[in-house]
């Protein structure tokens, strides 16, 4: 467990809204995460989540508010007369805060090696002696340097999610952002990802995730965010968020997962 | 009237008939390349976000699909000089007007096969490619690109031999290509069946030949760790038989 930090949040999101036409997905959503911290955000599926690292990952547009990245608004609704963020500042933006997705999104006809050095080779501009350097010792550090000229449908799904993490990596993001990691797997390889993910956490990697990893939120996070109908309705430490939840939605949501 | 096989091999080998297999290689290569580049950039604005350019796209699809092939070959070299004057030059050769019909005719199709392929393309691969920073022309280049081309590889192969074959209605337009060749030869020697042979061992040899070079681009595409890797269950099992046989 890891200690609560001071300083200036590394990302703090403040009273996001997302429309998806008339479909008012995040409703006010704020939230501040600290250098080094772990963030778990739980709730049921269309309780907008996915949305709203969708919106901090820069992959969305959002409708209202603001989010800063190390004291630096990176993304703002388009006022009149000043438009929202140029693509171009949105494309630098994003290799700080990169994200794992659930399906993985390897890119197929690029070996795991070659998936792991895409980022520093074209977006870091980093020699390709260097990247090839970089990129297999990742991969040694999720422990697949033996899978490094495979390509990803020769990989099992731990194996793709584990390359996701190291391609994510490779950029030296600061912040990295986790939707639903473990959820397309087989019972038996979420382990071995969770397993990565909690190293990470150790290593003082700033995280957000999304998950319903009740084992990794418990072990691994500062603070566990529950959401629902588009608002954060409760955070707290892990102790507290299992043992004693306030908000009626959240004792709903702890008995669903438990059974 | 037998078949006369000297006739055949004559012919076959002719100055004439080579020169014209050339032609038509070179009509079905030139304008099977601007096609595949031009049907992908049609592809690319009908999904625009800009309504014009998607409308432009549509309706370039619309028209030259429409319009039978060989009015558009007959449009571009005895319509468009009236239109044009300065292609009333002599550089404007009909092999240059069977290029520009058939390469602003084959981009309809091909814009149609490359907008299926790029549509393959999961929408995961481009979030992906932008989390990792990467630019919107990057994405495009990188990822989408590589993956579309996969997805279009067979049915390019058949628009080219289409194409291929397409080549001899510019015998309209008094280019010299294979078919050409073959008529204004038995217009002379009344051979039918030795030169219409001849001319489809020319088809088949050209076909065949470029079947090849495209399994050996889809064998580029496949992706895989080693082309001849002898799965591990393979090996157990040989071991196993193996064992069993000691």
């Amino acid at each position: 467990m890891s200690e609560s930090r001071n300083g200036n949040p590394i990302v703090a999101a403040s009273g996001i809204v997302k429309h998806y036409g008339h479909l008012e997905v995040l409703r006010d959503v704020s939230l501040a995460v600290g250098r080094g911290q772990v963030k778990v955000i739980v709730g049921p599926s269309g309780s907008g989540k996915s949305t709203l690292l969708r919106c901090l990952a820069l992959l969305e547009p959002i409708d209202q508010g603001s989010i800063a990245l190390d004291g630096e608004e990176v993304a703002w609704q388009a006022r009149r007369g000043q438009g929202g963020p140029r693509e171009r500042q949105l494309v630098a933006h994003r290799s700080e805060m990169c994200m794992v997705f659930q399906h993985f999104n390897l890119f197929p006809h690029m070996t795991a090696l070659e998936n792991v050095m895409v980022g520093p080779l074209h977006v870091r501009k980093v020699a390709k002696e260097q990247a090839r350097r970089d990129a297999e010792a990742l991969l040694a550090r999720v422990r697949l340097a033996d899978r490094a000229d495979h390509y990803p449908h020769e990989l099992s799904g731990g194996q793709q999610q584990r390359v996701a993490i190291a391609r994510a990596l490779a950029l030296r993001p600061k912040v990295m952002l986790f939707d639903e990691p473990t959820s397309a797997l087989d019972p038996e390889l979420v382990r071995e990802v969770v397993d990565v993910m909690e190293e990470l956490a150790r290593d003082g990697m700033t995280m957000i995730v999304v998950s319903h990893e009740m084992r990794f939120a418990q072990e691994a996070a500062d603070s566990i965010i529950m959401m629902a109908d588009g608002q954060v309705i409760e955070e707290a430490p892990p102790d507290q968020f299992f043992t004693n939840p306030q908000h009626e939605r959240t004792q709903q949501f702890l008995q669903l997962v438990k059974t | 009237m037998t078949f006369d096989w000297h006739i055949f091999w004559q012919a076959l080998f002719s100055q004439s008939f080579v020169h014209g297999a050339e032609l038509t290689i070179a009509v079905a290569v030139i304008s099977q390349a601007v096609a595949v580049v031009l049907g992908l950039a049609v592809a690319v604005m009908r999904r625009s976000a800009l309504p014009p350019l998607r409308w432009f796209a549509a309706g370039y699809v619309w028209l030259f699909r429409a319009i039978p092939t060989l009015l558009q070959l007959l449009f571009v070299w005895n319509a468009l000089p009236q239109l044009i004057p300065s292609l009333k030059n002599p550089w404007f050769t009909p092999f240059l007007a069977a290029c520009v019909a058939l390469s602003l005719n084959e981009t309809a199709y091909m814009a149609e096969i490359a907008r299926a392929g790029l549509a393959a393309v999961d929408r995961g691969q481009i979030l992906a490619g932008k989390t990792l920073g990467l630019s919107g022309p990057q994405v495009f280049r990188l990822i989408v690109l590589p993956q579309t081309i996969r997805v279009i590889i067979p049915p390019t192969g058949n628009e080219f031999i289409t194409l291929l074959k397409l080549t001899s209605l510019a015998s309209v337009i008094s280019l010299r290509e294979l078919l050409t060749v073959t008529e204004q030869t038995i217009a002379v020697n009344f051979r039918f069946a030795e030169l219409y042979s001849a001319a489809a061992v020319w088809y088949l040899a050209i076909v065949s030949v470029f079947m090849i070079l495209q399994s050996q681009v889809e064998k580029r595409y496949q992706w895989a760790s080693g082309t001849r890797r002898v799965r591990p269950g393979v090996v157990a099992r040989v071991q196993a038989i193996g064992a069993l046989n000691r």
